[in-house]
């Protein structure tokens, strides 16, 4: 199997500037290989890790110790990114550009050749059903056709590997099912995906495999049948028992 | 230079689609038109006076774009987070950094066009002449002394938490050193040490811009050119300047951390 991602006793560390405030350890030796084809759900608690391992892996986060690579380049490369997309949380897109612009715009950065560019723009507005939106300006798009704008840029060079950061996130129960079917989409396309994410049903449905982090060191990886079956539950209790949560009882 | 241009084809489409440019355009121009059409004591020479104010709105309107523009940037880019999948795309900060300042100075350059266009029509209808070559002598380096603004005011976008309080500084430095920062040197001569030298220092490092201020004069007094190697090389005096801004905001870019 090709190791498309790879963490290697990832450590991150935040040094709070004010006084008597402890280093916070975002990422305690992260060791994770996402390997070619495979949908990988990264799930955890807020303030868990993720976006920080995110971070690390697109070069925006400098390691404090180990080390992170992508396609067998270390993230530090520029070139490691080339054959990503990326689509990160909340993302409020240039407002004065149209979703063609802004896509135009990204091809240019990837150095994709105008038919070329225009050929993949026409495929990923079907594809996200915007087409009927693509001379409109981004600032009269609805949240959900934000989110929908964001993964067509995310999937502007055809990539190899996808990044998301919990790419439902604010969505309604339709915008998320799309989301959804272009994952899937995405995976009978034979595309690596990473994302993370919280809502567990939609990762039990698209993912083959998940990894469930907590304050920052990986507690379980593995498919989501085996973690189910380990823990004699569906994936949400297994993923509380995992992170310790003790339901409090009333008294 | 492919991610540069992309880069700065976006903050030049940003500056024509704001309503911004225009407003300060519209108002210009129309307190312009207010003076040329006011005919105080017969003066002939009153035209002078005219041209003396219209450039002076010129040059404050194109400071307050230049600086407002380019505070904005980078802020904007963190606030909205569209950084985060501009950087996780094959381009360094270094390109972005370049592509803002690139992209900020041409729009700078079309907005003064736009300006001395206007200004040389309701010049000409009152003068009756078109000192073409004076016009573009003036232009050029007033120009140039944005790029040194543009450069100061992205710096600035990298070190202060706040838009606002990056244009204030960059407005109050840019305004004292064409005020008074040509008169350091007489200050400093009347100063005991270590003053003097202090003075002398801030004189000999800050970018001198009252050469493109002072160019307002070839318009007004209808003086005639200034030596071609003479604009040459105040441009590259300026842009070494620039450059310089340039260098320290990438340098500071590169360890700013994106989370």
């Amino acid at each position: 199997m090709v190791t498309i991602l790879k963490a290697d006793k990832l450590r991150v560390e935040y040094r709070n500037r004010e006084m008597r405030q402890a280093t916070k350890i975002a990422l305690a030796g992260l060791d994770l290989e996402v390997h070619a084809g495979e949908v990988f759900g990264f799930l955890g608690p807020n303030g868990a890790g993720k976006t920080t391992t995110m971070n690390v892996l697109l070069g925006f986060v400098q390691p404090t110790s180990g080390a992170a690579s992508l396609f067998g380049i270390d993230v530090r490369q520029p070139i490691a990114r080339r054959r990503i997309g990326y689509l990160p949380e909340l993302t409020y897109y240039y407002k004065f550009l149209t979703a063609e612009e802004l896509l135009r715009f990204y091809a240019k950065i990837f150095g994709l050749p105008r038919s070329e560019a225009d050929r993949r723009i026409d495929d990923l507005l079907k594809l996200v059903e915007l087409e009927h939106a693509r001379k409109r300006p981004i600032k009269s798009y609805s949240k959900g056709m934000q989110q929908r704008v964001g993964l067509a840029q995310a999937l502007i060079n055809n990539p190899d590997l996808l990044i998301l950061d919990e790419p439902t996130s604010g969505l309604d129960p339709l915008g998320r099912m799309k989301v959804r079917e272009i994952i899937q989409r995405l995976k009978n396309e034979g595309k690596t995906v990473f994302f993370s994410s919280h809502e567990l049903g939609e990762v039990e449905t698209v993912c083959d495999r998940v990894a469930i982090i907590h304050q920052g060191e990986l507690k379980v990886v593995g498919r989501v049948d085996e973690i189910k079956k380990t823990h004699h539950s569906n994936l949400e209790q297994a993923f509380l028992e995992i992170i310790g949560y003790q339901p409090q009882t009333a008294s | 230079m492919r991610n540069v241009f992309a880069v700065a084809g976006i903050v030049i489409k940003e500056l024509y689609r704001r309503k911004d440019f225009y407003v300060l355009f519209i108002l210009t121009v129309l307190i312009c038109l207010v003076m040329a059409s006011v005919n105080i004591f017969n003066d002939k020479q009153i035209v002078r006076y005219l041209k003396e104010l219209c450039l002076l709105l010129i040059w404050v309107s194109s400071l307050v774009i230049a600086i407002t523009t380019t505070a904005r940037q980078i802020p904007a880019e963190r606030e909205q987070r569209t950084l985060l999948p501009l950087l996780a795309k094959p381009l360094t900060r270094t390109q972005l950094i370049f592509g803002k300042f690139l992209g900020c100075w041409i729009a700078c350059g079309l907005v003064l066009v736009c300006f001395y266009f206007a200004f040389s029509v309701l010049a000409a209808s009152r003068d009756h002449a078109w000192p073409l070559l004076n016009y573009f002598q003036a232009a050029f380096l007033h120009w140039i002394m944005l790029g040194v603004v543009v450069a100061m005011a992205l710096l600035g976008s990298l070190v202060f938490a706040a838009p606002s309080s990056n244009s204030t500084i960059c407005f109050v430095v840019i305004a004292t050193i064409l005020t008074v920062g040509r008169y350091l040197d007489a200050v400093a001569v009347a100063q005991p040490e270590p003053f003097r030298s202090i003075i002398y220092t801030v004189y000999f490092a800050i970018p001198h811009l009252e050469i493109p201020f002072e160019l307002r004069n070839l318009i007004v007094h209808d003086w005639p050119l200034i030596g071609w190697n003479f604009v040459a090389l105040d441009a590259l005096y300026l842009l070494a300047y620039a450059a310089a801004f340039l260098v320290a905001a990438c340098l500071i870019f590169r360890r700013k951390p994106l989370n």
